[in-house]
Formats: structure tokens, sequence, C-alpha cells
């Protein structure tokens, strides 16, 4: 995917020309008023050019110059066509590149039967199953119900790391075009050929089916209102000529009525638009439709995971604090043993930590063991049941405080070193056996660095970031506390999320997520910009406005900067280009006039050589900036988070006062390279 | 004597700067229905309530208000065309026994009236009997000012609404805004003006010996009352033809320097009460700031070139002086182009001075403020019209910062936008429109004799006329024979279309915010009170109105300074 993420590239232009042709049919035009009446006015002249041929009069002007303008109108036309039909490709070979991953693969198609037959990826159905074993290819998106593997995912995500997906887990997806590396699985097809979630999106990126978003339309509406004001103006300007006793050439009022009317913002509004999916898109995001990433510039909470997003992977187990005289070797031997089945980070890093310290559990036999207790919601513990009758539960420390019977004076012990630890930001497990607390496992979690200036930044440009945490809420305080954020949900339950969302709502902000789970689906579908991880149940994909493909919780703060990033760059160009009037009346209006009230040449401040030069100029000048600025609209303005008022004095200084002086310069320098010629 | 003129000008500002801040916040507690002290109003407003059977508590959305105040607006206009037609019918107070008016001038005046415009294509003195001027000119002159101002407090609820369609009631605003705004005020200045000599009399024309021993007649009548509420609520029509040129309109300076404060004062107090009304003062500092910016340069231009004079003199070998032509002695070129420029910005459309003979750049600002139209603007739809403005500046801004734009909190969508595109293009459209019809006409005919002046000066005035009447202004740049059929019917539906439109239009917006959930400001909002989006604001206004008549301005006025 590299090529595509180059600006331009000459594949994309080639297609992009021709398509820049096809895009004139008025039907296409008649979508963007702006050029649709450039496009009328290149008509007229057409017309009038061909009169010229026969006739001479003043209003009708000479075949040549009108020949001339009539070209310049019809490349104007064509550069803004190209811009669009730049972004488009653009898009397209992105979406190419993603496609390309689902060629044709065959699939071992369970029958009901309980026999596998080899079928054709396109002949899989909805609700088949089929298996994967280590080194196929699979066929269809679909969902693990059988078993679990490690999965390539680079095709689509370019990630070389491999990922793990199980059934009956938040992460059971899988993805057509990926690979199995280990194990094998059964995977239930979620949906029709071509009609994949993924198939969809990559549709709506194309460009095919666009949709102009809310913001967008808005804008066309004032556009077209001015293009109106502007007609209104050169359509009178005839007869107020005409009182004066001076002849206006068609080719000077169509020229000035072009020149007027906001073709630079028309010309580059759609690309700008869908240059804005591409980008999300390059970032491995796939928004379910414009209006998604539109609204993430305007997100004003930030649901953001713990996990992965402020700290560092998981949390760790950093100390095994033994109670009631219990010696540390087995209280950490006791630990491991606890966690001997849990499969979970935590219970992992739990048993390295016993390992670090010379204590291991590779001798635990069998036949020591009765039953590992797997970790349940009602009880909050997990751990094992010996042969000889010892209960060993690690858990929450309040839920073993709560099994065990603990003596007041032991109690206090242990609520201080539970304390101590969470007031340092560590999550406190504790340990029990047979109903007696014999003590307290630190785990610990990383700060990712760097995350604190990022969310100061985020405060500066109004954004309420929040931080969502299964941890208890003296853990959650201080992490949050460390990290900058502003606020935090501490043993946060899915529908915690759902009710912090609704909260924030009522007051009128605009809430961003990201989840994974099947349970997170509700709050995914109630958040303005729900962001679902591709990794994901299918319902939590079906219930978010946009899937991430790398899985990378931080993404969340991308897609707001990418959303600002959109309108930043349609508003900086519409002031660009309404900025620019005010040249192109120096240059046109007293060329119009210059022969009929010679007086009015003091307006002429450029100093352009002749009335004629002056129009082509300014003409000339409208054209060339559209492709000029093809690369700002793709590329989107540099966007640098700061105050609101920073912002915009910043941006009014590039676009608005470089709008009003760039076309002085811009059309004098035209001006001096025409008069060679003229 | 330049400087006192400059001193005299400087204080007419800062004196109605200084007393609009507070009749700003009265004129909120009247808005709010707060106890004030027109409390004492209360009984009469009671009865009137009984006796037309509106029920003032009853809250209304915006559409139910804006039937309420084109229900009774029409019945104002009907009531006046009725009047002026039958005029000489009616001999109470018609001493000198005035006749009836032809349909078209009295259609014309009748809208004139109403819209607040004031576009006047009679004479005062000789055109209307005292019975006429009180019952119709006076009276609409009320309560157009009225209708104004209670547009204004219908927005401003509005705007401040949270998911709430009550804009409150028309009648009851609208009633209010008369007894307790617009009454008092005018009794106060009609007591100064009176004492500082304008007639208050019901006498026909009185036989007066003239110091030369010659007599005179010169007519009299109940003048400072009609010229108070002319002046405050910024309806501009003169008792007597030459307007506030004539001396017992506008005796003296100081008289002159009182009505000047009333032009532009409840204007003023409309935009600081806007700021009180939102609860966010400096708002409204910020917006009167970038208003006064544009007024103070307009009346610093216009004086400059008046001052400067005619260049012609010179090159004639004349003596250079300020260009007196059209301007009363007693009050002197910069108090001319101070009211010239607080009329037009106000649409208010009195005159001290004859625009038509003030140097081309002095007469083309007036077209300006007239093309802007809400540079404090006239009573309550000046702010009307500047809230479009922000509307736009707000929606640009917005996307500049990278949120979707929203104004007070409410998002700006693409059905506000809509409607705020389409009033934008009213203004250019009536006046280019009628003028390009007009200079058609005038080509294709030029025995119509309309124009007394040929070339720029002439598409000068038939532009003013249209822009006058679009911006409900009322002034003329006379010069121009405009009491025909084609003017009187053609300015009378501009005024209709351009008083009502404008109205309608922003409440409809508001209607549509006012229902809208509010979006709560953080630090990632744009920033309204900041010099940044005051010069958006100020480039919005400057683009949309000056741009649009940019090319017509430069066949008029600026042709004419350069080929001086």
């Amino acid at each position: 995917m590299d090529s595509t993420n180059k600006i331009l590239n000459k594949n994309i232009l080639k297609g992009a020309w021709s398509d820049a042709f096809v895009k004139l049919h008025p039907a296409q035009m008649m979508k963007n008023p702006v050029m649709f009446t450039v496009e009328i006015g290149t008509l007229v002249m057409i017309a009038v050019t061909c009169i010229s041929l026969f006739v001479q009069n003043g209003s009708v002007g000479s075949f040549g110059y009108n020949f001339v303008i009539t070209l310049i109108l019809v490349i104007t036309l064509l550069f803004a066509n190209l811009a669009e039909a730049i972004a488009e490709a653009r898009g397209k070979a992105q979406a190419n590149a993603l496609k390309k991953t689902r060629t044709n693969t065959m699939a071992k198609r369970l029958l009901v039967d309980g026999t596998v037959k080899m079928v054709n990826a396109t002949e899989l159905r909805k609700n088949d199953i089929f298996i994967v074993e280590a080194g196929d290819v699979i066929a269809a998106d679909g969902e693990i119900t059988e078993g679990f593997a490690s999965i390539d995912e680079s095709a689509i995500t370019g990630e070389s790391a491999p990922v793990i997906r199980e059934a009956e887990t938040d992460h059971n997806s899988v993805i057509g075009g990926t690979k199995v590396l280990s194990d094998t699985i059964k995977v239930k097809v979620t949906s029709e050929p071509g009609e994949s979630f993924l198939d969809k999106m990559i549709a709506l990126v194309e460009g095919a089916n666009r949709q102009k978003t809310p913001n967008e339309i808005a804008l066309t509406i004032l556009l077209a209102s001015f293009t109106v004001v502007f007609l209104i103006v050169t359509v009178t300007l005839q007869p107020f000529a005409a009182y004066a006793n001076t002849m206006l050439s068609i080719a000077a009022l169509v020229s000035l009525f072009v020149c007027l009317i906001p073709t630079t913002i028309g010309g580059l509004l759609s690309a700008i638009g869908i240059a804005g999916m591409d980008r999300a898109l390059s970032a491995n995001i796939i928004a379910k439709s414009g209006k998604a990433v539109e609204t993430a510039g305007d997100i004003d909470v930030l649901l953001l995971d713990k996990t992965g997003t402020i700290t560092i992977g998981n949390r760790k187990a950093t100390n095994f604090y033994a109670l009631d005289g219990t010696d540390e070797t087995s209280f950490a031997r006791l630990c491991a043993m606890s966690s001997a089945s849990d499969n979970t980070p935590e219970g992992k890093s739990i048993v390295e930590l016993a390992e670090s310290l010379k204590v291991s559990i590779d001798d635990l036999q069998d036949t020591e063991v009765n039953d590992f207790v797997k970790f349940s919601a009602e009880t909050r513990m997990s751990g094992v049941d010996l042969k000889d009758g010892r209960q060993i539960r690690k858990g929450a420390w309040d839920a073993i405080e709560k099994w065990c019977n603990i003596e007041p004076e032991a109690l206090q012990a242990f609520r201080d070193k539970v304390r101590e630890i969470a007031e340092k930001g560590g999550t406190p497990l504790a340990l029990g056996v047979d109903k007696k607390a014999i003590g307290v496992i630190q785990l610990e979690d990383i700060i990712k660095p760097g995350i604190q200036e990022r969310f100061a930044r985020f405060r500066k440009m109004g954004l309420k970031t929040v931080m969502v945490t299964g941890d208890n809420p003296l853990t959650a305080e201080y992490i949050a506390r460390q990290a900058g954020v502003d606020d935090f949900i501490a043993e946060a339950r899915p529908e915690d999320k759902l009710q912090y969302i609704k909260k924030e709502q009522e007051a009128g902000k605009l809430v961003a997520m990201m989840g994974d789970g099947t349970n997170d689906a509700p709050a995914l579908a109630q958040a303005d910009v729900g962001i679902a991880m591709n990794s994901g149940t299918q319902a939590a994909k079906e219930a978010a406005n946009m899937v991430d493909l790398d899985n990378d919780p931080t993404k969340l703060l991308e897609v707001v900067e990418i959303g600002k990033q959109l309108l930043i760059t349609r508003g900086n160009v519409t002031t660009f280009s309404i900025a620019n009037d005010v040249a192109k009346y120096f240059a046109i209006v007293p060329a119009l006039f210059a022969i009929g009230i010679p007086g009015l040449n003091t307006l002429n401040i450029m100093g352009l050589a002749s009335p004629q030069s002056a129009i082509l100029s300014a003409v000339i000048f409208n054209a060339v900036i559209i492709p000029a600025l093809i690369p700002l609209a793709l590329r989107g303005v540099k966007y640098r988070p700061m105050g609101a008022s920073t912002l915009l004095t910043r941006n009014l200084l590039i676009y608005g006062l470089g709008g009003i002086t760039l076309p002085f310069i811009g059309i004098k320098l035209i001006d001096m390279i025409v008069n060679i010629f003229m | 004597m330049i400087q006192y003129e400059i001193i005299g000008a400087a204080l007419v500002f800062l004196l109605s700067a200084a007393l609009a801040w507070p009749l700003g916040k009265f004129i909120v507690k009247v808005f709010l229905g707060e106890k004030n002290w027109m409390g004492f109003m209360s009984p009469i407003e009671k009865l009137i309530f009984k006796i037309s059977g509106v029920n003032p508590d009853k809250e209304m959305d915006w559409k139910q208000n804006m039937k309420a105040l084109l229900g009774l607006n029409l019945l104002f206009f009907l009531a006046a065309f009725v009047i002026l037609s039958i005029q000489g019918l009616i001999k109470f107070w018609n001493p000198v026994g005035i006749g009836n008016w032809e349909p078209t001038l009295a259609f014309n005046t009748a809208i004139s009236f109403m819209t607040n415009t004031n576009l006047q294509h009679y004479s005062g003195e000789t055109g209307a009997s005292y019975f006429t001027q009180l019952a119709v000119f006076a009276w609409l002159q009320f309560v157009s000012a009225g209708t104004g101002i209670t547009a204004c407090a219908l927005l401003f609820r509005g705007l401040t609404n949270r998911s709430s369609a009550a804009l409150g009631n028309f009648y009851n605003l609208w009633l209010k805004s008369c007894t307790r705004i617009l009454l008092p005020l005018a009794v106060i200045l009609s007591l100064i003006l009176t004492v500082s000599g304008t007639t208050t009399n019901f006498k026909g024309l009185q036989e007066v010996s003239t110091l030369e021993g010659e007599t005179q007649m010169v007519a009299g009548g109940p003048t400072a009352p009609m010229v108070a509420i002319k002046q405050l609520g910024t309806n501009g029509g003169g008792y007597f033809g030459p307007n506030s040129t004539h001396p017992f309109e506008n005796p003296t300076y100081l008289a002159n320097m009182a009505e000047n404060i009333a032009i532009i004062l409840v204007p003023m107090a409309l935009v600081f009460a806007f700021g009180f009304y939102i609860k966010r003062k400096r708002l409204g500092l910020y917006l009167f700031g970038v208003m006064s910016l544009l007024f103070v340069s307009f009346v610093a231009i216009s004086a400059w070139q008046e001052v400067e004079g005619n260049p012609n003199f010179a090159k004639m070998g004349l003596e250079q002086t300020v260009n007196m032509e059209g301007k009363e002695v007693r009050l002197g070129p910069v108090a001319s182009s101070m009211w010239g420029v607080s009329t037009t910005s106000t649409s208010n459309g009195s005159v001290n001075s004859m625009h038509d003979s003030h140097t081309p750049l002095s007469g083309g600002i007036f077209l300006l403020d007239m093309f802007i139209n809400a540079i404090y603007g006239g009573v309550g739809v000046g702010f009307i019209n500047f809230f479009v403005f922000m509307v736009i500046a707000v929606f640009i801004a917005g996307q500049m910062i990278g949120r979707t734009p929203d104004f007070l909190g409410k998002k700006l969508e693409a059905r506000e936008i809509k409607i705020a595109a389409i009033v934008v293009i009213l203004h250019p459209l009536f006046i280019l429109a009628g003028t390009a019809i007009s200079s058609y006409l005038v080509t294709a005919d030029p025995e119509l004799g309309w124009l007394n002046n040929p070339g720029f000066h002439g598409f000068s005035e038939m532009m003013y006329e249209f822009t006058s009447s679009s911006a409900n202004n009322g002034s003329g740049f006379e010069g121009l024979g405009d009491n025909t059929p084609f003017w009187n019917i053609a300015t009378g539906l501009v005024m209709l279309f351009a008083r009502f439109l404008p109205i309608i239009g922003p409440l409809a917006i508001v209607g549509s915010l006012a229902v809208k959930k509010h979006v709560p400001q953080t630090a990632g909002s744009l920033q309204l009170e900041t010099p940044a989006f005051a010069s958006v604001l100020l480039a919005v206004i400057i683009i949309i109105s000056a741009l649009a008549f940019f090319p017509a301005l430069t066949l008029g006025p600026i042709a004419e300074y350069f080929t001086f």
C-alpha cells in the first residue's frame, strides 16, 4: 500500500485524466452547482466563439480571444474534475489493495453429515461452516465456532505479529484472506459473498456510493447562493454598462462571472471529502460513512480503554506481599499454583514473577490437583482445589475478604497493604487458602511514554478524555492522574460505559469510543463515533460506524484528528477561494470599463498591461489555482492541536490574508507572461 | 472650525453609545417581562388586550408569531391605503383642504410607512393633512418600529431556548415595545425639540412678515412628536418635504445633535441588549465594536470628502472650499456626514443635507451603508440582518477550527444555511435587478424624464432609490422624478418583500435552532468574543455586501469620483 500513500503517482494520474473528461457529462456536473454554472458559461462561450467566426461586433468580440477564453474555461472544468478523479482513484487503489487479499481460495466446507468437501470460496453462503487448518488461507469472513488459532493478518493490517482468535471470546472474528499459522478452527460464514462487511465498506471508500456529508451539503448550499449573487451581479452589469454607453463583450462578462464564483472550493470540495475517507483508510480505519469521519472532528468526549491506549499492554505482577508470617517462597508458590490454569495476561505474569523468584510449578502434577476453579463474574475469584483438600483462591481483594474469615487485627494489616498498593496505582489481588487470607499480589500498569503530552494537547482542543478500566477506583484514580486524563470509569462494566455515554450525550456532547466485545455493542451503537476492532465480534462491528483493521486502541485519537483535518481543509479552502475575489475584481472591473470610463484605470493597481490580458490573466489564475491546491486538498491541511482561537487566527492569516494577496502576485505574473505572447 | 465640528460628531457617537448601554438593559427587562419603571402603562396595555381579545400570555412558536406579525401589518397597510385614497373626504384636521391620492402613490406610501421605510414620493406639507400625518404616518412610524423591535425580541428568545419552540407572544412584545420603549423616548425627544423651536400646533398656513418686509405663507403643524418618532423608530419620513433640513424639523445645532443621537440610539441599544439577553455582555460589546469600526470609518471618509470639497473649483481657479452644496449652514459638513452615515446605516432615511449633493465617494459610502444595512441597522431588523451575517461567519469560521459549526451552542446545518443563503441573495437581487430594469428603460427611452442628472450621477440616483427601498431606508438621492407609476409600484414591491422576507427567514432559522439541543462550549469551540472572529465577521460583511455591489458602485460613485 506504500505507493498509494503518495499523493500522486503516474498510474493514478493517467486514469484520472480520462475520468476528468467523462465527468464533464452534465448529469455528473449537476451534483456540483458551482462547477455546473461554469459548464453552462463554457457552453455559452463555445456558442459565442462559433458565432464570432461569422459576426463581428462589440459584444461578440474577436474569434481568437473568445477561443482562448473558452479553452481556459474547459481547462478549469477539467482541473476540477481531475481533483475529484484523483481522490477517487486513490480510494480505489487502496480498496483494491484490500480486495487483492480476497482472491479465490478453496475452502474445506463441512457438510451436515460431517464430511468435508472442497469448494470454491465464492460458493460459500452465509451460515456455512468450514474448517481451516494451519497453513490455510481463510476463505471468507466469519466467526470461529470451535477451537482457536494464531492467525497472520498482515495481508489486511500490515501488522506482522500473529494474533490469537478463539471461539466464544470477544476475539472470535476472522477475516477472509488472512492465514492461519497454527491449530485448526471451525468457522461459520457471516455474510454472502461480495456482501461482507468489508466488501460493503470498500465499495463506500471507492466513492461510487459516496453521499455528501451534512456539512458538505450545507457548504454546497452556501456556495450556490454566492454563485447566484455573482450571477445577478454579472447579468445586471450588461444594462448598467449599456446605460453608461460602454460595450461589454460576452467573453468579459462570462470571465468575470467564472472568476467571482467560488470555483476553487467548488472544484475541490468533493475531492476534500473523498480524501478525508482515504486518509482514514490509510490509517487502516474503514469508516462506514463520510459523516462518521466528519462527526469525529466534533467529538467532545473520548472513552479510552486503559489497556493498550494509556498503558502498555497488560498489567503485570510486580510484587508478592505475604501476610501473617507466611514465608515468601511458599507464598510465591501458592500464588503461582492459583494461576496455573489462568490464561489471562495477569495470571501468566504471576507465574512469570514466581519463576523469576526461582519458584516453579512445573512439578505440579495432575495427581495433586483435584479441580481448577475458573473465574466467574459472581465470585470474582479463580484458583485451584488440591487433592489434599486445600482450596486456593485468588481474586479481587474484596472478594477474597468476603470469602475468608479474617481476624480483626489481621484484617487491618490486610486492608493497609491493599490500600498501600492501590494508592500507588497498583492493583491488589489477594490470595486466600482455606478461607484464610495469606497475602497480597501487586499488579502494576506501565503508562505509555508521551501519553500525558498527548492528552494535554487534547485538553487544549477541548476534548475530554475518559479512561475506562476494570480497576478499582483507587488504582484507577492513580493511573488517571499519572496519565493526565480528565475522568475515569473504574470497575467498568459494559453498561457503565453505556450509562456514561448517555449522560454525556444528554449534556449535548458527542462521544467516541472503541470496543470489541459483543457486550460493547450497545455502547458502540450509542456513541456518536464507535470504532470496533476488526478482531471483535460481528455484533460489535455492526454496531460501530468505523472498523479499525489494526485493532489499535490509540486509533481513536487519530480518527478525531482526521475528522478535524477534513473540516479545517474545507473551511480554509473556502476562505481562500472567497478571499481571491478581491484581487480578481481589481483585475477585471477596470478592464471591463477601461475604454468607456478611462478614469477607472486608476483601479488597475496591479498595472496589468491591457484590458484583454487582465481578464485573461484572471481567468488563467482562476484555473491553475485548482490543480495547485489539489495536493493540499488530498493531503489535508496539517492539523496542529491548539486552542480554537489560536487556530482560527493562524488559519485566517494563512488562508484569509494569503487568499487576498496571493492572486495579486499570481495575476500580475501571469499577465507578464501572457504579454510575451500577445 | 472643523475641529469643533469633529468634536460635535464625536460627542454624538459617544453620547449615543453611553445612553444605549442602560437603554439596552431596560429593553431586556421589557423583553423578559421583568418589572420595570414603565409598569404604570400596565392598565392601558391590559385594556387594549381586553378590547382586542388577545391573550398576551399565550406562548407561540415562530410560525404563529410570524402569522401574527404579518396579519397585523396587513391591517395597518389596508387602513393606511384607504385613508390616503380618501384623504380629501376627511375634513378633520385638514385646514388646508388637501385632496385624495392617486392609487399607486397611496400604495407606495402605505407600504413605505408600514415597512418602516418612509420613502416619500410626495411632499409632506403639501400632500398630507394633519390627520394623515398623525393617524397614518406618525401612527405607522410607531407601530412599524414596534414590529421591528418585536421581531428582534423573538430572535433573542429563540437563540437562548434550550430545545423549546416557544418564542414568546408577538402581540404582547409588540404592544410593550411601543408603550414602554418607543413612547417614553418619543415623549422625551419631542419635549427637547419643542423647547428648541420645533413647531407643535394644528393651525393651517400662517402669514409671516419677513425681514425684507414681504409676507410669506408658512406651513406648521404637529411637527415635534412626529419628528421624535421618525428618528427614534428609524423611520425617517419627514413632516416637511425637505425633511430634517427644514428649520421647523431641525432648528438648531443642538436639536440636530439630539435628533442624530435619536437615530442611532435604539439600534445601538439593541446590540447591547443582545449581549445582556444572552448573558454575554462581552459578545454584545464585540458586535458593537465590529459595527462601530465600519461606522466610524465611514463617517471619517464621508466627512473628509466633504471637507476636501469639489476639486473642480480649484481647476477653475476658484478658491477651494468645503462642499457646502445641499447643506445647512447652521449644521456644517461634518454634522451632515455624521447624519448621513447614521441615517443610512440604520435604515432611518431622514436627511439633514441633500445626499444627492454630497461628493461622489461620500454618496458611495451612503450606498455602501445601505448595502450592508446592518451597521446597528433599523430598529430590530438591523440586528436581524446582522444575525444572518453572523450565521455565515460562524459557519465558515467553525470549519476553520475543525468543528461542524455551532452558533451559541446550536449546530448550524443545511436547513439554517439554506435559509441564510436565500436571505443573502435578496438584497443584491432587489437592488441590482431593480436598477438594471430602470437603467434598461432609461437607455431605451431617454425621453422618460426620470433623471434630472444624466451620466453616472443619474445611475447613482436610480440605484440609490432601489437601495433605499430594499434597505427599508427611505432616504432619497433626490433628483429623481420618482412619483410615477413605475417607481411607485416597483419600489413599493421591493420595500414590501425586503421588509418581511429578511424577518421571516432569520426567524425561521431561529425557530429551527430553538428546538435544537444545546452543545456545550469547550476549549475547542469557536470563541465569538475574539479579534479573530471579529475579523471573519467583518470580512463576511464586506465580501457579501461590498463584493456584490462593487461593479455597480464602480459605474456610479467610483466612476464619478475618478472622472470628477
